[in-house]
């Protein structure tokens, strides 16, 4: 659906040249909900506006359902926008409009006839769940109301690919899920296929597919969210699925927890899918001789399937604490020292 | 017998049919010089908007002859003004009498201030909003029509009805080239014959338009907020 082959942007700046993404080669299949997860100035929103050409690129190809982006004049590109929504951090909406002018916006671009306009508009006021409200402006609404306009007016057209430019970055966190839903919601009632771009990786572990990690204009990291989740391979994917996986304090908790005993190991046990349900600590205490506490334990879902972690404190001896982590990777869970040693 | 006490007792020099024509005069002048001033500072400031850089019209060459343009013709004191354009105004009209003698030099002088006033409120327009009207495929022509003149309107009011009256005082500047108005009344019969109960009447006169112009503008600009 979309490919970017050795796609590259880079800015001229008064202190030199700066690569905002660095060739950068995806594909991104149809009906997918695609993160792309990176914090500020990792090229990002750069990579996402080169999808629908709003930044040209240096070097390098967009080809979206068939379309080389990069060839087509004006008009063609033009039209190939209309085929593509894209929402944003700040809503963008028009503030003189009200929310069913904010709608048609699109609807008027394309010169669709009056008439049809408002029918349309009823339907996405509809999806989107804003019922009553197509006289209000946007200066009436909340942030999760304008994201949901912003949402409908993307929608306008039927497009084929949404784009999300940090669609949930300025809400609060049960706005931001609400959001979350209803993306979700299109994607499978439209079979849209959608890119999104975020700093938080609960945004990707709710509503994502497949995850690309970003870091100075690369991609250093890219896969379906449960692999990633399930191994992190780089630092900068293991810091964002800590995000989601280990509350902030756990670390400094534990670490405080054992200063003084000086005993046990820590271990952190991640579990994906199924595994999640296999009797494991039962297993070990009945197989193994030493003695296990449960420290912490979160289980999460994500759109491949649940996928916990589970913290443990054992003692033992260390042979037998050696078998027993053995014993934990035959049954396929991963499994890290954090402590101890 | 009202009007007999205001002129026998308190404002005995007044004629108030001259004052009623001049007050005409004035607005006629004022209102039509608005007119296209409106018209031709959206047209420049728009220019002075798209030309700049990162806009959608890039271009270094246009910008700097509207800027010129417009920073020659908003230095010039009017006064100074009326009488350089004297020629032109005598080409275009072929008089120099009347009120409509003076309309080319006020839309002269008052456009490129309202241009610049015109380029301000498109700057005020979040960028984000620029760019999403973009990425739904719409042209030049859509982004002027739809996005940046609508959303900039409470300012383009706002600056217009600075305009307006400073319109007003340029009138009155006006009338020293044979214009008519009421600066012309207040200055010749009142000042120069020494009755100074026409001056007071036709200030008090100008005042009055000033701050209808001012409540109509206000009004508009509250009633066009949706912010």
């Amino acid at each position: 659906m979309i490919t970017l082959s050795k796609l590259a942007k880079t800015f001229q700046t008064k202190d030199g040249n700066v690569t905002a993404v660095d060739h950068v080669d995806l594909t991104i299949d149809k009906g997918e909900i695609f993160g792309i997860i990176g914090y500020s100035g990792a090229g990002k929103s750069t990579l996402i506006r080169l999808l629908n050409m709003l930044e040209t690129p240096s070097s390098g190809e967009v080809t979206i359902a068939d379309k080389n982006m990069n060839q087509l004049s004006k008009k063609e590109l033009r039209q190939a926008r209309q085929e593509m929504g894209m929402i944003f951090q700040h809503f963008n909406l028009l503030w003189s409009r009200t929310v069913a002018d904010n709608i048609a916006f699109p609807l008027e671009v394309k010169g669709m006839p009056k008439a049809e306009q408002k029918k349309r508009v009823d339907e996405l006021i509809k999806l989107v769940g804003l019922e009553g409200r197509g006289g209000s402006y946007p200066s009436q609404l909340s942030g999760g109301q304008k994201q949901r306009v912003g949402i409908a007016r993307a929608l306008a057209n039927d497009p084929k690919v949404l784009l999300c430019d940090e669609a949930t970055s300025a809400l609060d966190p049960k706005t931001t899920d609400s959001i979350l839903d209803l993306l979700v919601d299109i994607n499978q009632k439209l079979n849209l296929t959608i890119v999104l771009i975020t700093h938080e990786m609960h945004v990707i572990q709710k509503i994502c597919h497949q995850v690309a990690v970003m870091e100075n204009g690369l991609i250093v990291e890219q896969g379906p969210v449960l692999d990633v989740f399930k191994q992190p391979k780089e630092n900068m994917t293991k810091e964002f699925v800590k995000q989601v996986t280990e509350p902030e304090e756990t670390e400094e908790a534990i670490r405080h927890l054992f200063e003084k005993d000086g005993i046990g190991q820590i271990l952190q046990l991640t579990f994906v899918g199924g595994d999640a349900k296999k009797p494991l600590m039962t297993d070990i205490v009945r197989k193994f001789d030493v003695s296990i506490s449960i420290l912490q334990g979160k289980i999460s879902q994500t759109r491949n399937g649940p996928y916990g972690s589970l913290f443990v404190s054992i003692n033992g001896e260390r042979e037998l604490i050696d078998e027993v982590i053995a014993f934990i990777r035959e049954q396929q869970v991963e499994v890290e020292v954090v402590h101890g040693e | 017998m009202n009007r007999f006490i205001l002129n026998t007792w308190l404002l005995p020099n007044v004629n108030w049919e001259n004052m009623w024509q001049a007050t005409e005069e004035t607005i006629y002048m004022s209102l039509i010089a608005l007119a296209f001033t409106f018209l031709f500072g959206i047209l420049l400031g728009l220019i002075l908007f798209l030309t700049d850089r990162g806009q959608l019209w890039q271009n270094k060459f246009i910008h700097a002859i509207t800027a010129a343009y417009v920073n020659i013709f908003r230095s010039i004191p009017f006064i100074i003004l009326i009488v350089l354009l004297i020629p032109f105004t005598r080409t275009l009209l072929g008089t120099m009498l009347g009120p409509s003698a003076a309309l080319p030099a006020l839309i002269i002088g008052a456009a490129p201030f309202y241009a610049r006033m015109v380029e301000i409120a498109l700057r005020e327009i979040d960028k984000g909003v620029i760019e999403a009207a973009k990425s739904m495929g719409a042209t030049n022509g859509q982004i002027i029509l739809k996005v940046l003149i609508p959303e900039s309107m409470p300012a383009l009011v706002s600056g217009i009805t600075v305009t307006a009256i400073a319109l007003v005082s340029y009138t009155a500047m006006a009338g020293v080239i044979g214009a008519g108005g009421l600066g012309d009344l207040a200055y010749r019969d009142g000042f120069q014959r020494n009755n100074p109960d026409i001056t007071l009447v036709a200030t008090i006169v100008v005042l009055i338009i000033v701050f209808i112009l001012q409540f109509i503008g206000d009004y508009l600009t509250n009633k066009l907020d949706k912010r």
